[in-house]
């Protein structure tokens, strides 16, 4: 490029594009900065507030600064809701969700990527037209089957229809796809089985796919809500996210005690938050992945 | 680029001349065994779901007792009928819905766009540090709770909230959010002067709706749902034009900047046309996203103020386990359905299309560099 640049006009040009560059440069950051505080702000302002008193959030919400600082919405939480036990549940569905899905969708995604079998080509378009099934069409549905099997309001219920996914398939079988045939074939000559083969032998080289996984189902099935929706009534079967629901529409009702709501809503952002700080560039490739299945 | 290098292999024959003989042997039996807990999940909680929905949106089921026995009325299509033909409370709240739907689709699919492209644009810029941090700030929304984030925009938006004291700073008397059902555009055509429906228009208009009603606008409560998917899935879309960005070979650009082409020019000829896919694919599915919108209508406003924020998806909720109209729940529901997989079907089909001319145009580029 150093080349093509050099012409004769350059040296006036260049001196002329020198001061454009610099006010590029601060538009470009003012931009940045902007947006930065847009997107970020609210959840500052959300901290803040919960560490007010209510007349203090209700007084100035803007200020991300409480005063007086209070940590009684935070002991409410704790003692005057079902939080405890929300977020119990919370865990034991996204780890078994997650477990499920990573189990599941990488035999499927194998099946479908490396084994021969009879009917193969017809799956792997079912796989892809089951993807484009909208999630929210299936909330009557999904409740009429529950009730039907006799798992409605049941932790069987809550986890079971979530432990495989269509789009996890699909994630593993292009993966598998993209490693060489020729290990495994060496594995498979010394005798292996074909299980053997994908337990000890792929799984270990398909580390980078099963993280991305991982983390869209860890995310996926900690935010999960009209699932939950429709698969439980029993409050002591809550999730964090249709406990927080239920404690803005329901119990406390509309407008009062948003220090507590905030600080409820926040702690359950923070796992989330933490799992994106560290795995950011699988989160990345899990929404690439996403435009390239669409 | 990394897309296409998970997807190339997919298009080479399955099986090497190699793969034959006896360890394939029982590949067959194997393969089965593999798929079987997905086929088992899926088949029982997507695909068998909707056959039985299928059949409760053809009766009057009211969630008493099972469904499938010969004691639940059929009434063949008169769930359909009483959304689109039968006068009635049905066919004005779902026609309301469908409205609500159509303005919202119409703000958030191009604003979400439009806002993705220029964060990407600003993000991509070579001369900028620090591109890492924002672009995991543009991000992160996306990836928090739908509920979590709704309650913290119920706080914004409340009457004494942050959004309304931020527009106190600049003298403006924000709205009540959340109990303000009048339409924007009816609010536009206040500001000049109409304050009262010329009659042509409230005499009538389709589906039980008046012309007037129909043409009302997003609510004012409506924009602030608006706002919040705007605000949370700008950043997704962002990652896509990212990806798309990076593979614009920069010796294009500078060819065009030494022809003397503008800023815009730059823009508008040589990379906008690059990634023509990619907006088409961001605009596609934020169409499919957009009729989906539950969990926000669910936490904001349930559908209120005066209805103007019910959508399909809520609805169809409402009826059957509000209002144990299952039959008519689930008919709303099909109709959704339908209305997403035809822009589903649209999508795939222009970008299978489009994919071919464009995988060759990346072979090309790939050997001449």
């Amino acid at each position: 490029m150093a080349v093509l640049t050099e012409r004769p006009a350059a040296p006036v040009r260049r001196r002329d594009r020198g001061a454009r560059t610099l006010v590029n440069r601060f538009l470009g950051y003012a931009v940045l900065v902007f947006f930065a505080l847009v997107f970020l702000y609210p959840f500052v302002i959300q901290l803040g507030n919960s560490l007010k008193t209510q007349e203090g959030a209700a007084a100035n919400p803007l200020s991300p600064f409480p005063d007086p600082l209070t940590f009684a919405g935070f002991e409410r939480i704790f003692a005057g809701t079902n939080f405890p036990l929300w977020l119990g549940n919370s865990l034991l569905v996204t780890v078994l969700v997650t477990l499920g899905r990573v189990f599941f969708d990488s035999l499927a995604g194998y099946a479908l990527a490396r084994l021969r079998f009879r009917g193969r080509a017809g799956l792997f378009a079912a796989v892809i037209a089951v993807m484009a099934v909208p999630g929210v069409v299936l909330l009557i549905p999904k409740f009429l089957v529950l009730n039907q099997l006799g798992i409605y309001n049941s932790y069987a219920g809550l986890i079971v229809p979530l432990i495989a996914d269509a789009a996890g398939v699909f994630i593993m079988k292009q993966f598998f796809e993209s490693i060489p045939v020729s290990v495994e074939e060496a594995a498979r000559i010394d005798g292996a089985s074909v299980f053997r083969t994908f337990w000890s032998v792929v799984l270990p080289m398909a580390r980078p796919a099963l993280i991305t996984l991982t983390i869209l189902s860890f995310q996926g099935s900690w935010n999960e809500f009209p699932h939950s929706l429709v698969s439980v009534q029993d409050p002591h079967l809550f999730t964090l996210p249709r406990g927080l629901a239920d404690l803005v529409s329901g119990s406390l009702g509309k407008g009062t005690q948003y220090p507590l709501k905030l600080g409820a809503a926040l702690l359950a952002t923070i796992p989330v938050a933490v799992l994106f700080m560290i795995f950011q560039r699988y989160f990345v490739r899990g929404a690439n992945e996403g435009a390239d299945k669409g | 680029m990394a897309t296409d290098a998970l997807a190339a292999p997919a298009t080479t024959p399955a099986g090497s001349p190699r793969r034959k003989g006896g360890i394939r042997g029982n590949e067959n039996v194997t393969g089965w065994l593999f798929v079987a807990p997905v086929i088992v999940i899926v088949g029982l909680f997507v695909l068998l779901p909707i056959l039985m929905a299928l059949w409760v949106s053809l009766t009057d089921w009211n969630g008493q007792g099972s469904p499938f026995t010969g004691k639940v009325p059929f009434v063949g299509a008169d769930n359909y009928t009483r959304l689109f033909t039968e006068e009635g409370l049905a066919r004005r709240d779902f026609m309301t819905s469908i409205r609500n739907n159509i303005y919202y689709v119409a703000i958030v699919v191009p604003a979400q766009t439009a806002l993705a492209l220029g964060l990407a644009l600003v993000v991509n810029n070579r001369m900028l540090k620090g591109k890492g941090f924002f672009r995991s700030a543009f991000y992160f929304p996306s990836v928090t709770s739908s509920v979590a984030i709704s309650v913290v925009f119920l706080f914004l938006f409340a009457n004494s909230g942050a959004v309304n004291q931020l527009l106190g700073l600049f003298g403006i008397d924000g709205p009540q959010w959340f109990s303000d059902a009048r339409g924007v555009l009816h609010l536009l055509l206040g500001t000049v002067g109409v304050d009262n429906p010329p009659a042509a228009l409230t005499d009538g208009g389709p589906f039980g709706l008046t012309w007037w009603d129909w043409l009302a606008g997003p609510s004012v409560g409506m924009v602030s749902i608006i706002c919040l998917v705007i605000w949370t899935t700008s950043g997704t879309f962002m990652l896509m034009y990212l990806a798309a960005l990076q593979n614009v070979p920069v010796a294009l650009d500078e060819a065009s900047t030494l022809d003397g082409a503008t800023r815009w020019q730059r823009f508008r000829h040589v990379t906008l046309p690059m990634i023509k896919p990619t907006t088409f694919l961001v605009l596609t599915l934020g169409l499919i996203g957009s009729w989906q919108v539950f969990d926000q209508v669910y936490v904001m406003s349930q559908g209120e103020p005066a209805k103007t924020t019910l959508t399909p998806a809520y609805l169809s909720y409402r009826t059957a386990f509000r209002d144990f109209d299952y039959g008519r729940g689930a008919a709303i529901s099909f109709v959704l359905f339908l209305i997403i997989i035809l822009l589903t079907l649209v999508q795939r089909r222009i970008m299978a299309d489009r994919d071919e001319p464009r995988r060759r145009w990346w072979r090309r580029t790939g050997e001449g560099s």
